[in-house]
């Protein structure tokens, strides 16, 4: 039962009222400066290898030397192949969802298979992708296979984030257009899409980034430990940052000659995810500044 | 003007196609998971029959089966019960400290944190869910894994409960971000009500605010277990991976997933190993849709609770 009232004055019971909430911020401050200890610490000991060297060199001796340059071209040309792949299939159904879908059991459907595709878990997608890509369309373990898998899975995410932005243009945009004689489809490319492009944008950037750092869908589908050369081909093994950390953190004989080269690999990988994650959120803050019909 | 409206036709018909076409890797993973996970309990005839580790496996002994061994020579076992056991151990520790954690610090973001600050303070939460996890794995090995070994005095800290923690860590952006946007939901009347009765902020918060929201943070909760149990990598490098039923927070621990990401590299292709372990994927794909599900049903009926 709510208490209070006449036995404790107003002050006391709002003095009490705040301490307690005052308690309840002790974990988000305690979580918030986890992240800020461990990026620090990653930081902190990755920065004693980065140099140019270890951005444009490949591993050398074992890896114990060299650098990790190899890592980086795949990491970015796999990432490059899933989202080739997802931005057009997510934005053009994100545009169905927003615009076209009627409300009935099929959109109902599509939509919960969407979210549902959302919570599987990435290592399953790691095995679709050896059952469809590497064999079943034999594309063998290459960039290719991995690049079409990771896309599968950021699929969703771009989905979602197209359709949200969408829904957020009020409908007068469309109306607007629709009542000087515009096409339907006319009405959401000149109305609709260029409004909703920076939400689009925001999507498609927390993908990348996210999509940087997944190890298992590319576990069996295509990375590799090391290898000579380049990819030139899509249809090539490659090597990846997330994986080549993995790698040189648990399976290299030995460890603690490689940690510097580990630790440097997660500083790179963690820079350039969070990157991504700051472009998204420079462009989120923009659009939030600029768009007054959305207060 | 009939260029016009034929260009809108096909237009239509592009982003329905896409839309299904999306809606359909769902259906297409169900598909293969089922068609491979299910040629390692019926007998083909490319396999020789003189093989032991070629034999079919037996679906009871699949379920129900306590060890996982699929090296042991001439005896090959696959039993997922030390490998279920893993899974729902380490997230259930996970959840343990993720739950009241991150329903403690959604209510306090919800109630008390305004306009940009809030904003920000929620975005630093869900850019840690955007993290690696290869490098959150990799922090656990050679940050919390020695700290724990110190801290209670055993040989590794490569274990159930390193792996537990990490998997805490890793959901709890998922369950403070939907939890706090299910307290947000909750019509401004309620709050009104409360103050007209003479309840403080806090007593509006816990007894009001938070019981309304409960089928969004019951969801939030069920999203996070899905996270924790879904994880890979970083339980692979910090959970110890031995397939055995642990007996304390200090023994090794090896989850589904780990199993399928340790064994699918080393497993021949089309052997009764390599179909064992699309079997396992299906089982985890079961749990993932079931949550998903759960989640769903849990948000649409918060939605519905607040339109009258």
């Amino acid at each position: 039962m709510i208490t209070g009232g006449i036995l404790n004055s107003p002050r006391r019971k709002y003095f009490l009222s705040n301490t307690y909430f005052l308690m309840l911020a002790i974990p988000v401050a305690l979580f918030i400066a986890f992240i800020g200890y461990m990026v620090f610490y990653l930081f902190s000991n990755g920065i004693k290898v980065l140099s140019w060297g270890f951005l444009t060199q490949p591993p050398a001796r074992g890896m114990t030397a060299g650098g990790i340059m190899p890592c980086i071209v795949g990491t970015l040309y796999v990432t490059l192949v899933s989202l080739i792949m997802s931005i057009p299939v997510g934005v053009l159904a994100g545009i169905y969802l927003a615009e076209y879908a009627p409300d009935n059991f099929i959109t109902r459907a599509i939509r919960s298979a969407v979210r549902s595709l959302a919570g599987i878990p990435s290592i399953v997608y790691g095995l679709f992708g050896v059952a469809l890509f590497v064999r079943g369309m034999e594309l063998g373990l290459s960039v290719l296979a991995s690049g079409l898998t990771l896309g599968l899975m950021n699929l969703p995410w771009i989905i979602t984030t197209a359709e949200e932005a969408m829904s957020a243009i009020p409908g007068s945009f469309r109306e607007g257009a629709l009542a000087v004689g515009a096409t339907k489809w006319e009405a959401i490319r000149h109305n609709v899409l260029p409004f909703a492009f920076p939400g689009i944008l925001t999507g498609v950037l927390l993908a990348l980034a996210r999509t940087m750092g997944e190890t298992a869908p590319i576990l069996f589908t295509g990375v590799t430990y090391f290898t000579r050369e380049l990819p030139r081909t899509p249809l090539q093994k490659f090597m990846a940052l997330p994986y080549h950390l993995f790698a040189l953190a648990t399976q290299h004989d030995q460890l603690m000659k490689v940690r510097p080269i580990a630790f440097g690999t997660a500083a790179v990988l963690l820079i350039l995810v969070l990157m991504f994650d700051l472009i998204a959120f420079v462009v989120r803050m923009r659009v939030a500044g600029t768009n007054k019909w959305q207060v | 003007m009939r260029s016009r409206s034929f260009f809108d036709t096909g237009v239509r018909i592009l982003v329905s196609f896409n839309a299904v076409l999306a809606a359909s890797v769902l259906l297409g993973i169900l598909l293969f998971l089922l068609l491979y996970g299910i040629r390692a309990f019926i007998p083909t005839g490319e396999l020789s029959p003189d093989d032991l580790s070629a034999q079919p496996l037996s679906l009871s002994g699949f379920l129900f089966g306590t060890s996982w061994n699929p090296d042991a020579y001439g005896q090959p076992k696959y039993g997922i019960v030390p490998l279920l056991l893993g899974s729902l151990i380490t997230t259930l520790i996970a959840l343990l400290i993720a739950v009241p954690l991150g329903i403690a610090g959604a209510v306090f973001i919800a109630e008390r944190l305004k306009g940009t600050f809030r904003i920000a303070v929620k975005m630093v939460v869900e850019l840690f869910a955007g993290f690696p996890s290869v490098v959150i794995g990799f922090f656990g090995l050679i940050v919390l894994g020695p700290f724990l070994a110190r801290l209670f005095n055993v040989p590794s800290g490569l274990n159930v409960l390193n792996a537990g923690l990490l998997l805490g860590l890793m959901s709890l952006p998922t369950i403070i971000s939907v939890s706090e946007d299910a307290l947000r939901v909750v019509p401004h009347s309620y709050r009104e009500a409360a103050y007209a009765l003479g309840a403080s902020p806090w007593t509006t918060a816990i007894r009001v605010i938070l019981p309304a929201a409960r089928s969004g943070i019951l969801a939030a909760v069920m999203l996070g277990f899905g996270r924790a149990v879904g994880e890979t990598m970083a339980v692979l490098m910090v959970a110890g991976n031995a397939p055995i039923i642990p007996r304390s927070l200090f023994d090794p621990v090896r989850t589904i997933t780990t199993t399928i990401a340790i064994e699918l590299g080393e497993s021949t292709f089309n052997s009764v190993h390599f179909f064992a372990l699309f079997a396992l994927g299906f089982i985890l794909f079961l749990i993932a849709m079931l949550t998903n599900l759960i989640a769903e049903s849990l948000i649409q009926r918060e939605k519905r609770s607040f339109t009258l």
